[in-house]
């Protein structure tokens, strides 16, 4: 019976999850569109609104082409990586109250792992395309891995020293019973250091590096196409919509909100995820890319830092105050 | 590889630790500006050296003109530059003027002025709009080309045609322009300073732009000179050398205008260089609408070249020659034998024409220098100990365009 | 608890939805096979490179400039997991904890400050 329920919410959150990802794709060409001074997709139904599901007819139906230099086996296994990592950290988010897949008291670090894992992934379609394009983009992933990883790591050890628990669920309900009712006041520095690090892990613009279609020709998936290319692209969403339900959950309070909207206990989890995911689409439109060393100075000589400061001084006012 | 195994040195660890790792940039490639091929040795991602290859898009317009009569290859020169065509014209034109010794009308300079400089700002859009690609930042890209339909939407207006122009014809301009196009043009004029800000917002102060520009692919002024490079890649090592200011032609002696100039030599100054001068195209182009004479729109004695299969007709009831064009410009004498070269300040440096008349209605041999070409010379000079990221920035920053370059 | 005797079965939902996720990859690979085209050539599977035929293989000896900051990275990874058990019992050890945590993250800006010093965070042109 309970592993019905566990199926049952599995499949609700996955299917959730999807038809996010596939919109989340369809808002970004909009949204991007309108900040350009253009439309966006016009053309699949009303407003472009079928747009995501012509592209997954696309995507099924295109040719699979595997170079012949590439190493067939990682070759198939590296999308496979991408996706299941990024899937299955989506198993600990508690979208409200009472509602996780999975309750784990060491959720945060879980999320963390699977992150982390997503990058072997692209740096091992970089390795196994056998082209010098995706090569450079592997490495790029990597020397990115080595930069954010830990910035992100430690921008949330003040979140921890305020909650006392890697549990998620745990994390809110301490910031609902904490004086500001959010963690982005007391942590307002780990906050930024999180978001940046954030767009850094999730291979986003200013750090799309791996991928820089200007420089690399799309780097680690350049070799790619049809349902291997989608897997990668549903799998760099769905790390964009876990990663700001994480902003959400550490920083912004989770489910709670000024008040209650009844019927809709996600109401408020929703709607700051959503702002996290138009913050990517906004930096986007905004922002040039970064190059690789200066990422890589950034992450060790501005993110680490800060981080490191933040948790003394979080530590310092706690103690201080009791 | 040495091809026999006794061609083999010692190698030490040194060199091998530094055997480079080859990659070639180019020809298909969204960031090479066209059909640029560069082959990149790297050692990481730093660039040892790099070895332009060129001419994928090579159409022998030098060698078509050779039988070709001077009007006939005006529309080659569209080709060139494809970005500023009109600019093309206008520097084929006074050069060939030059070799027959034409006066313009002072109408049809003003004109010609008027679309150089909206060839100018066409040219320095679509730069801005790729360059700002290439680095990241895609909405530049966008609003860059917005302004640039409303360009090519008055070239529409007075010529037909958005891209391969064929405006000015010898001794002067094809058609003359009309009211609503004077009108347009400067009410887009008014307009356009704000759309510059606008462009600037983003990223002139944007810091991931500042780090990405600043200090990237240096060049001194001597290097610079050294190299050839003209134009805005050369002020802005911040060496003052405009053709319009040092050997004017057209209607830029009689307007007010000046010559921007950076002084680091970095990707960031020529990108200010460019900026400045689309605020002082502007002004030029408003001056010129300003001043504009009334008059004829072609010189007298210019070669009537308008239409020249209706002239054929008439030399055809000759029936002296087979080709009526060539007739025509034999008879009124105008070719003298010799050699001249004239440049012009098109949107990418210094486009020249050097022509050698043997005295025939077709030229001898017909030179582009195209600043292209010699700036894709320079970038070994300007990539080498830059990283692979920096190349794209730099090549935005020469700005090339293949078409010219491979002629 | 006896050793041994722990079943984490809050850990099962996440196994279930590791297979979930691995057969929804692996299914619409493999339903896609009977569905899309095939029609390979040798051009068509040769590795990008510009439109050129690869020049070398892009297995060769490759610098990585970062080669010093990824053994920091090693070293600072290793504080970041020292810190996370610290900062959850932060509230229930005495001050003498956190002035020795405190102690050990000095310990480790000394260590930063002389990575930056030696410039082993710059990277060699």
């Amino acid at each position: 019976m309970e592993l019905l329920w566990i199926l049952i919410k599995i499949i609700i959150v996955f299917t959730v999850v999807m038809i996010h990802v596939m919109y989340a794709t369809y808002f970004e060409r909009k949204v991007i569109g309108h900040m350009q001074v253009r439309m966006g997709p016009m053309r699949v139904g009303w407003h472009g609104v079928l747009q995501p599901i012509a592209d997954g007819i696309k995507a099924f139906f295109k040719e699979d082409i595997i170079p012949t230099a590439a190493d067939k086996k990682v070759f198939y296994a590296a999308p496979l990586i991408c996706l299941i990592s990024a899937l299955s950290a989506v198993a600990v988010i508690p979208f409200f109250e009472t509602f996780a897949i999975a309750n784990i008291n060491i959720g945060l670090l879980y999320i963390f792992a699977m992150s982390s894992l997503a990058s072997y992934g692209v740096v091992l379609a970089g390795w196994s395309s056998n082209s010098k394009y995706s090569f450079l983009g592997g490495l790029r992933s990597s020397a990115q891995v080595i930069s954010y990883e830990i910035a992100m790591g430690l921008s949330l050890v003040g979140v921890m020293m305020l909650a006392g628990s890697l549990n998620l669920s745990d994390i809110v309900h301490a910031q609902m019973q904490s004086s500001y009712k959010i963690y982005l006041i007391p942590q307002i520095i780990g906050f930024f250091v999180f978001v940046v690090a954030m767009f850094a892990e999730t291979n986003r613009t200013p750090f799309d590096l791996p991928e820089a279609e200007s420089e690399l020709v799309a780097g680690y998936c350049t070799e790619y196409s049809g349902m291997r290319f989608a897997l990668f692209f549903m799998a760099e969403y769905i790390g964009m919509i876990v990663m700001s339900c994480l902003a959400v959950i550490c920083f912004l309070g989770g489910w709670s909100g000024p008040f209650e909207v009844p019927g809709i206990p996600f109401f408020w989890f929703i709607l700051k995820a959503y702002f996290f995911i138009f913050l990517y689409y906004w930096v986007r439109a905004t922002l040039p890319r970064y190059r690789y060393d200066q990422l890589m100075a950034l992450g060790w000589k501005v993110l680490i830092p800060l981080a490191l400061f933040n948790i003394l001084l979080t530590g310092t006012i706690k103690s201080l105050i009791g | 590889m040495p091809e026999n195994k006794t061609d083999l040195k010692e190698t030490t660890r040194e060199e091998m630790a530094y055997e480079p790792y080859t990659i070639a940039m180019g020809p298909q490639h969204p960031a090479t500006h066209g059909v640029l091929k560069l082959d990149l040795e790297l050692d990481g991602e730093t660039i040892l050296d790099c070895k332009p290859t060129v001419g994928f898009l090579h159409r022998g317009v030098e060698k078509l003109a050779e039988n070709m009569s001077y009007a006939q290859t005006l529309p080659l020169t569209d080709r060139l530059d494809y970005i500023a065509s009109m600019a093309n014209n206008v520097a084929y034109s006074i050069a060939v003027e030059k070799l027959l010794g034409i006066e313009v009308p002072l109408r049809a300079k003003y004109i010609r002025t008027i679309v150089m400089e909206m060839a100018r700002l066409t040219g320095h859009l679509l730069w801005l709009a790729t360059h700002a690609l290439d680095i990241g930042a895609m909405t530049v890209f966008l609003y860059c080309f917005r302004e640039r339909e409303n360009l090519l939407d008055m070239f529409e207006e007075i010529c037909g045609a958005r891209l391969t122009t064929s405006y000015t014809c010898i001794g002067g301009v094809r058609q003359d322009v009309t009211g609503h196009f004077l009108e347009s043009l400067y009410s887009f004029t008014e307009d356009f300073p704000s759309k510059i800000a606008e462009y600037e917002t983003l990223i002139d102060k944007n810091r991931i732009w500042l780090k990405r520009t600043q200090g990237v692919g240096v060049v001194s002024a001597e290097d610079a000179v050294s190299l050839g490079l003209t134009g805005p890649t050369l002020r802005g090592s911040g060496v003052e050398y405009d053709v319009r200011k040092h050997m004017p032609y057209d209607a830029y002696p009689y307007v007010d205008f000046e010559v921007p100039v950076g002084s680091k030599g970095d990707v960031y100054d020529r990108y200010r260089c460019r900026m400045e001068e689309m605020h002082q195209s502007n002004s030029i182009i408003r001056q010129c609408i300003e001043a504009l004479p009334k008059g004829p729109i072609r010189a007298p004695d210019a070669p009537d070249l308008v239409m020249p299969y209706a002239r054929q007709k008439r030399v055809v009831a000759d029936a002296t020659f087979a080709s009526g064009v060539i007739k025509l410009m034999e008879d009124t004498e105008h070719f003298i034998e010799g050699d001249v070269y004239v440049s012009a300040e098109v949107p990418k440096g210094e486009l020249g024409f050097y022509f050698v008349s043997d005295g025939r209605g077709v030229p001898y041999r017909m030179h582009i220098r195209s600043p292209s070409y010699i700036h894709i010379g320079a970038l070994p000079f300007l990539c080498k100990g830059q990283m692979v990221a920096d190349v794209i920035a730099i090549i935005g920053s020469v700005d090339v365009v293949l078409g010219e370059c491979d002629r | 608890m006896i050793p041994g005797t722990y079943l984490p079965t809050e850990y099962l939902p996440i196994l279930i939805m590791l297979l979930f996720a691995t057969g929804f990859g692996v299914v619409t690979l493999w339903v896609g096979r009977f569905f899309r085209l095939r029609r390979p050539y040798a051009e068509k599977l040769i590795a990008y490179e510009s439109g050129n035929p690869p020049s070398a293989p892009p297995r060769f000896r490759f610098s990585i400039k970062f080669y010093l900051i990824a053994i920091l990275f090693v070293v600072f990874d290793v504080e970041a997991i020292f810190l996370y058990p610290w900062a959850l019992v932060y509230d229930k050890i005495g001050i003498f904890a956190v002035v020795e945590m405190f102690l050990f993250i000095f310990l480790l800006l000394v260590g930063y400050a002389y990575a930056w010093r030696k410039e082993a965070l710059e990277w060699e042109r």
